[in-house]
C-alpha cells in the first residue's frame, strides 16, 4: 500500500548539511529557497570526522543535541557535542571504548567512531554509536557517556558474525546503519562491512543474522548466513516493515514479514549496475529511494561508471529506476559518494545532496530532477547530513 | 612533576606546553593529568592502557611504555607525537 504524505504544500524550512570530512566539519547554510549556500568552518579542522549528526527529537525548551565523531590520525577517537549547533563545544566525558581485557587476553581498541544515530523518541538523549572495529556503544545522556551494548559486542557469535580485519573495509571494518523502529525501542538493526545485517528484538540483549536472500559473492556458500558487505541500511519510519540496503553486491528491499532480501536493483541499467554505497529514503514516500552507481567491476575503481556521475531514483520500491543527471559533469567525471554522503531534507519537493570524495558538495532543489554544485574545494567527505538549521 | 605537553593535545591545556601533575608512576600522573584536563589521557592512551600508536613518553629522556614505571616528584615527563601520514 502506498503510504505517501501527501500536504497541499510544506513551509520551506531553512537547511542546514552537515558535512564530516577527513579534515574536520563544516556545516552548509540555505537560503529559504537553498539557492546560496554559506560555509561555515572548519571545525575541528585536522580531526578525521566520520559523522556529524542532529538530535531530530523534539526537545521543548531544549536545544538539540549535535554529535560528532572525530579522531586524528594519532590521537585517540572521541566524541564531541554542541548544544548551540557548533558554536561551542565539550568532549564527551566517556568515548565509546572496549572494556578493559582480562590479564592475559587481547582487548578490543576503538580506532574510530563510524556511525552516530539518535535512538528511539520514547527515550530521550539515547544515541547508539557504531565504531571500527565492529562494535555498538550506547549513550543515555546526549552523547555525553557511552557504554558497550554487551548483548553484541560480546556476543558468542561475535568472532564469527564480524570476521577479522582481512574481512573489513579498508580502513577498518565498520559497524554502521544503526536503525531503531519507530514502533519499538526495543527492535534495532545494524550493518556491518563485513558481517552483514543484524536484528536485534530486546534492545540489543540478543542478535540474529537477517541477511537471507542477499547475495555475498565473496563467499564459497551462496546462502552464507552471514559475512555480508551492507554499504548502507535505511528504515523508513512511515513503513518500519520494509528495509531497504545498498550492499557490495546489489540494491537490496525485504519486507520483513517476508524475511527475504529481494534484489531491486537488478533492474538498473546493466551498463550502470547496482553497485554504489549511500541509499537515501524519501521523507514522506516509503516507495521513493534514491542511490548513486559506483563501477564496481574489475578492480572496482568506485568511481561514477564511465566517468558520467548520475544518481538514480525510483518511485515504486525498485521496479523501475530513472537516471538524474541534469547539471552533473556530462564526461569525465570521476566522483565516489560515500555511505554517509547523500541526505534528503524534509522540504516539498525534496532537496537531496551528496558529497564526494574529491571535496564537492551538490544540490538538487527538485527531488534529484536537477543538480547544482553547492561547495568545492573541501577535504575529503565521509558524510552529509541534511537537518533543519537552527 | 613537569609534564610537557605536544601541540596536538595542547587544547586540553588551554594552549600550556608545560603543565604540573602528579603521582608515584607514570600511571598515576596521566590519572591526574586527565583529572585537571579531562579526556586528554584518552587521546594518549587506549582503553587496555596502551600508548597508542605514533604517541612517545619520555622520562627524563628515556622512552616508557609501560604505566607501572615509578616516577619521582624530580622527574620530568615529556610527551611525544610521532607525526606521519597526510
Amino acid at each position: 500500500m502506498r503510504a505517501r504524505a501527501t500536504p497541499a504544500s510544506l513551509p520551506a524550512r531553512p537547511v542546514a548539511l552537515l558535512v564530516a570530512t577527513r579534515k574536520g566539519a563544516f556545516i552548509l547554510k540555505a537560503d529559504a529557497a537553498r539557492r546560496a549556500w554559506k560555509t561555515v568552518g572548519p571545525m575541528f579542522f585536522g580531526h578525521i570526522v566520520h559523522h556529524m549528526a542532529l538530535d531530530p527529537r523534539p526537545a521543548p525548551r531544549a536545544p538539540r543535541t549535535l554529535l560528532v565523531a572525530a579522531r586524528t590520525g594519532h590521537l585517540g577517537p572521541t566524541v564531541f557535542r554542541s548544544q548551540d549547533f557548533g558554536r561551542t563545544w565539550k568532549e564527551a566525558s566517556r568515548p565509546p571504548a572496549f572494556p578493559k581485557a582480562q590479564p592475559g587476553q587481547k582487548g578490543r581498541v576503538v580506532d574510530h567512531v563510524f556511525w552516530l544515530a539518535p535512538g528511539h523518541p520514547d527515550e530521550p538523549g539515547s544515541w547508539y554509536a557504531g565504531t571500527s572495529p565492529q562494535g555498538l556503544f550506547r549513550s543515555d545522556d546526549g552523547g555525553d557517556t557511552w557504554a558497550p551494548v554487551a548483548g553484541f559486542n560480546d556476543h558468542p557469535m561475535y568472532a564469527k558474525w564480524t570476521g577479522d580485519e582481512q574481512d573489513g573495509t579498508p580502513d577498518g571494518p565498520k559497524l554502521h546503519s544503526i536503525l531503531v523502529d519507530p514502533r519499538d525501542a526495543g527492535h534495532l538493526y545494524i550493518g556491518m562491512s563485513g558481517g552483514g545485517v543484524f536484528e536485534s528484538t530486546d534492545k540489543g540483549a540478543s542478535w540474529a543474522p537477517l541477511n537471507k536472500g542477499c547475495a555475498a559473492d565473496f563467499l564459497p556458500h551462496p546462502e552464507a548466513e552471514y559475512g555480508h558487505d551492507p554499504h548502507c541500511v535505511r528504515l523508513h519510519p512511515l513503513a518500519p516493515d520494509v528495509l531497504y540496503q545498498q550492499n557490495h553486491c546489489g540494491i537490496y528491499r525485504m519486507a520483513r514479514g517476508e524475511g527475504r532480501w529481494v534484489r531491486i536493483g537488478a533492474r538498473m541499467p546493466k551498463k550502470v549496475g547496482d553497485i554504489g554505497f549511500p541509499l537515501v529514503l524519501h521523507p514522506r514516500d516509503p516507495e521513493t529511494l534514491w542511490v548513486f552507481p559506483m563501477d564496481g567491476t574489475t578492480v572496482w575503481p568506485r568511481t561514477s561508471p564511465g566517468g558520467r556521475p548520475a544518481a538514480y531514483v525510483s518511485r515504486n520500491s525498485g521496479r523501475t529506476w530513472q537516471r538524474q543527471d541534469k547539471g552533473l559533469p556530462p564526461s569525465q567525471g570521476w566522483f565516489t559518494v560515500k555511505r554517509q554522503a547523500m541526505s534528503a531534507d524534509g522540504n516539498d519537493p525534496v532537496g537531496v545532496y551528496f558529497g564526494t570524495t574529491n571535496g564537492e558538495v551538490w544540490a538538487s532543489r527538485n527531488e534529484g530532477a536537477s543538480w547544482a554544485c553547492i561547495a568545492r574545494h573541501l577535504p575529503h567527505i565521509y558524510a552529509v547530513e541534511a537537518v533543519p538549521a537552527q | 612533576m613537569k609534564v610537557l605537553i605536544p601541540g596536538p593535545l595542547r587544547s586540553y591545556t588551554q594552549g600550556l606546553h608545560e603543565v604540573l601533575a602528579s603521582g608515584e608512576s607514570l600511571g598515576e600522573v596521566l590519572a591526574d593529568l586527565d583529572r585537571r584536563y579531562p579526556g586528554i589521557r584518552f587521546r594518549m592512551i587506549d582503553e587496555q592502557d596502551a600508548v597508542r600508536r605514533h604517541m612517545r613518553v619520555f622520562v627524563n629522556r628515556e622512552p616508557v611504555r609501560d604505566l607501572g614505571t615509578a616516577l619521582r616528584a624530580s622527574d620530568e615527563v615529556l610527551i611525544v607525537q610521532a607525526l606521519s601520514g597526510g
